[in-house]
């Protein structure tokens, strides 16, 4: 290797041997890491594959289009021979639901308790301490179990069910409230909502528009509310009311009307929103905190109340820190949904897991399960990242 | 007098009636508040009260304490237990005592005050005393109260002494704490001892936390590092794993755990048994949140710290573990506690897979013959529930009071 040698001299900065480059041990490096990475995916892959031929489960999704054979709790619709595929969908949509409606009413109980926890009234900040520190120390799976077992199951029987005036009964059986049905005719009255948003939309731009040139209050929420109520309160009195109130009745052992909140519905999402809404609330009560005193003191000094202080210069500024960790907590309740198989609430695992249980392969289902909580999780992320990014700081 | 000079304010002492003035009526809204707080709250305090001390029928609980405790374990290999509760007595005061100690120079060297009143140290032993009071209250017999006593001594003896310890022995401190557990591990299983699937109750719950714990951190650490590296390949592969496991409910885990992941090994494997594939699970799955954890202390150590350490010509080995893991773990400590404890409440889901860990005990002693269908679940699952809260609150506690001995946060 002597002429090598003779040429990096000549060539100025001399060139490291190979197993000294840095820039070889780096690929090097990578190229081993991602063969071995590869291997071991290879391995258990080829091992699944076998181990699945040898015992002769199918490894196709066709059996998605089979009949299903069970009947799904809730879902009174779906029946026996309809296919695995559509009482996936079912499992699924009663994820998202419960999902849905929990992290509303997480967040609002949430931020109600964060900020309760900070009031100058010593038993009101006392309580909301309580209210997060017994519920977030506590496994979710055992709310879960205790408001079906515990309590839920603790309700009069149905032949001796409590009844809330008209509008609620109370029994073993679950809850049945007062709701209300879509009418007849009642997309006359939806397209006179959807102008009814526009118009307010539209007032709500005028506001701000006369906000800007004279500096008058806009309180363009306040006009464009106004606005669309009383459009949609015209339409309501002119076009036929688009939904009828059901009262639930009891006949007999059967209830006709209302909605059903089935215990295992509810003690999911009883469970779901006060174990969610302790960890929200800590947030809420950090990110205030979070917020430099010199802002609630300029407040202050700009004679503001303290109610204004909070809506107007601490709350805002506090949402933004709060954003990212609520989301995360969202993120969390979406995925505790799958809780629910404890007691039966037919979410998509447990609509799997009952497939499984009939003969079908499980590998399938549970990638079908697997993706359907990711796909739930990544629109969650999707839109709090969203609403993250408006709320971030505009800087100059 | 003592004849230290104290950096503490002055206690302001309040008459009641003023304080009452301040705190309860300060405002019409204020007064309003608590004229519709305080009955709520004192209807539910004596409900709550009246439920533990008189009503609730807790005979459920005493009838079936070792249930609770240890499950189907085989009631003449009990001695067993006590012994790896005395070594786990002495690896978690060896930890104790340490971290006290060194938490404590680093609070006097940074000159932050000791949070040392004399009520501090009371309320400090609250949560685990709560925690003995729930467990040996229900005690029909007078050893486990003997030796309870032994053991919480033992560890506190061993706390008390790895205060003294030199720093040569406190550097190898995590190795003896791992292989003190792999020890206690072994006293209750090996030498023909019980197999992990004879373990229930506290103690099956017990082991995958403390198992999935020793083994998931410094997995955790390494996808971490992983996940910051500067080959795109290690990046990428770290990252997907850590959000695939992010991503996925802990449930659906263990069911793939159940059902599928003796597939994913060769045919003439033997399976692996639910225990071990349910502790996997866990592992992958908390690596997952303690990569995602460690990755946020490892970006709040500046640059220039790794500069410093290659101007000083560390190897990139020991610039990591001397200079940046260091400062990046102490800055993420309440996150790693709060991980734990969610590991420790996650333990619960393996009820869904059929194991008989202390919530499914819960559930089933009430459909022993003398307590089916007389509603005594309430009893039950407030009996474990005190015990998993009070073991949460605890260690969050605790964590508190570490953030602050440490000053994270502060500067």
């Amino acid at each position: 290797m002597a002429e090598g040698a003779a040429a990096d001299t000549i060539a100025g900065p001399k060139r490291p041997v190979p197993w000294r480059d840095v820039r070889v041990i780096r690929f090097a490096l990578q190229v081993a890491f991602a063969a071995g990475t590869f291997a071991l995916v290879r391995w258990l892959a080829g091992n699944l594959t076998s181990n699945l031929d040898r015992l002769g489960i199918r490894r196709d999704f066709g059996f998605l289009s089979q009949p299903a054979g069970f009947s799904i709790l809730g879902a009174p619709d779906f029946r026996a021979q309809d296919t695995i595929q559509a009482a996936l969908i079912i499992g699924m949509s009663n994820a998202i639901r419960v999902a849905i409606i929990g992290i509303l009413l997480a967040l609002v109980i949430g931020v109600v308790v964060g900020v309760a926890r900070l009031s100058k009234n010593w038993l009101v900040a006392r309580s909301a301490s309580a209210y997060v520190e017994a519920l977030r120390n506590i496994p979710p799976l055992v709310l879960v179990i205790f408001f079906y077992l515990g309590v839920l199951s603790a309700l009069p029987r149905i032949t001796e069910a409590t009844f809330i005036g008209d509008v609620a009964i109370v029994s073993n059986r679950g809850v049945w409230v007062a709701w209300v049905t879509v009418a007849e005719g009642s997309r006359a009255f939806l397209i006179a909502a959807l102008l009814a948003l526009l118009a307010a939309a539209n007032v709500a731009q005028w506001r701000t528009r006369v906000f800007d040139r004279t500096g008058a209050p806009h309180r363009r929420l306040l006009w464009a509310t106004l606005t669309f109520a009383a459009v949609t309160a015209a339409a309501w009195f002119a076009l036929q009311p688009p939904i009828e109130p059901s009262l639930p009745v009891l006949d007999g052992r059967v209830v006709t009307g209302g909605a059903w909140l089935y215990p295992e519905y509810l003690s999911l999402l009883i469970s779901l929103v006060l174990y969610a809404s302790s960890f929200i609330a800590e947030i809420v009560r950090g990110s205030i905190l979070a917020v430099h005193r010199g802002q609630a003191e300029a407040a202050d000094a700009l004679g503001l109340s303290s109610g204004q202080r909070m809506r107007y210069v601490v709350l805002p500024q506090a949402l933004r820190i709060a954003a990212p960790a609520i989301g995360n907590e969202f993120l969390n309740l979406a995925k505790n949904v799958s809780l629910g198989i404890a007691v039966g609430f037919a979410e998509i695992l447990r609509v799997a897991n009952t497939a499984a249980g009939n003969g079908q392969p499980a590998p399938q289902l549970l990638i079908v399960v697997l993706l359907g909580y990711l796909t739930l999780s990544l629109i969650i992320s999707v839109i709090v990242n969203i609403f993250n990014r408006r709320l971030q700081l505009v800087e100059r | 007098m003592s004849a230290t000079t104290s950096t503490r304010p002055p206690v302001r002492r309040v008459a009641p009636a003023r304080w009452a003035k301040d705190n309860l009526f300060a405002t019409p809204f204020n007064a309003l508040l608590t004229l519709i707080f305080a009955p709520l709250v004192a209807v539910v305090a004596w409900w709550f009260l009246r439920f533990l001390a008189v009503r609730a029928r807790w005979e459920i609980v005493e009838t079936n304490l070792t249930l609770y405790i240890v499950g189907a374990f085989p009631r003449d290999q009990l001695w067993r237990l006590w012994l790896s509760l005395a070594i786990l007595a002495v690896v978690f005061g060896l930890i104790g005592g340490l971290v006290g100690a060194t938490t404590r120079e680093a609070a006097i060297a940074a000159g932050r005050p000791l949070t040392t009143t004399r009520w501090d140290r009371v309320a400090r032993l609250g949560p685990p005393a709560l925690l003995l009071v729930s467990l040996l209250g229900f005690a029909r017999t007078f050893t486990p109260f003997v030796l309870t006593a032994g053991v919480v001594a033992l560890g506190v003896a061993t706390s008390l002494l790895a205060r003294r310890l030199p720093g040569a022995v406190r550097r190898s401190v995590p190795l003896i704490a791992v292989l003190g557990i792999v020890v206690a591990l072994f006293a209750i299983s090996g030498f023909g001892g019980v197999p992990r699937s004879a373990w229930g109750g506290l103690l099956i719950t017990m082991y995958y936390t403390i198992g999935a714990l020793v083994i998931s951190y410094p997995l955790g650490i390494l996808f971490a590092l992983g996940r910051r590296s500067s080959l795109p390949m290690v990046r990428w592969v770290c990252g997907a794993y850590v959000e695939f496991f992010r991503g996925s409910p802990l449930i659906t885990l263990l069911f793939t755990g159940w059902l599928v992941l003796p597939f994913f090994l060769p045919a003439d494997f033997s399976t692996p048994t639910l225990v071990t594939r349910a502790l996997t699970i866990f592992i992958l799955f908390t690596s997952a949140y303690v990569a995602e954890i460690v990755r946020g202390g490892l970006q709040a150590v500046g640059r220039g710290q790794w500069e410093a350490a290659q101007a000083l010509g560390l190897s990139p080995w020991k610039q990591t573990r001397l200079i940046v893991l260091p400062q990046a773990l102490r800055a993420v400590i309440p996150g790693l506690v709060g991980q734990a404890i969610s590991l420790f409440k996650d333990t619960t889901l393996v009820l869904i897979i059929g194991q008989q860990d202390l919530l499914a005990i819960a559930q089933n002693v009430t459909k022993q013959d003398e307590f089916l269908g007389k509603g005594y679940i309430i009893e039950s699952l407030v009996f474990v529930g005190i015990v998993y809260w009070v073991a949460s609150y605890w260690l969050s506690k605790e964590s508190q009071r570490l953030e602050v001995r440490l000053g994270v946060g502060q500067r």
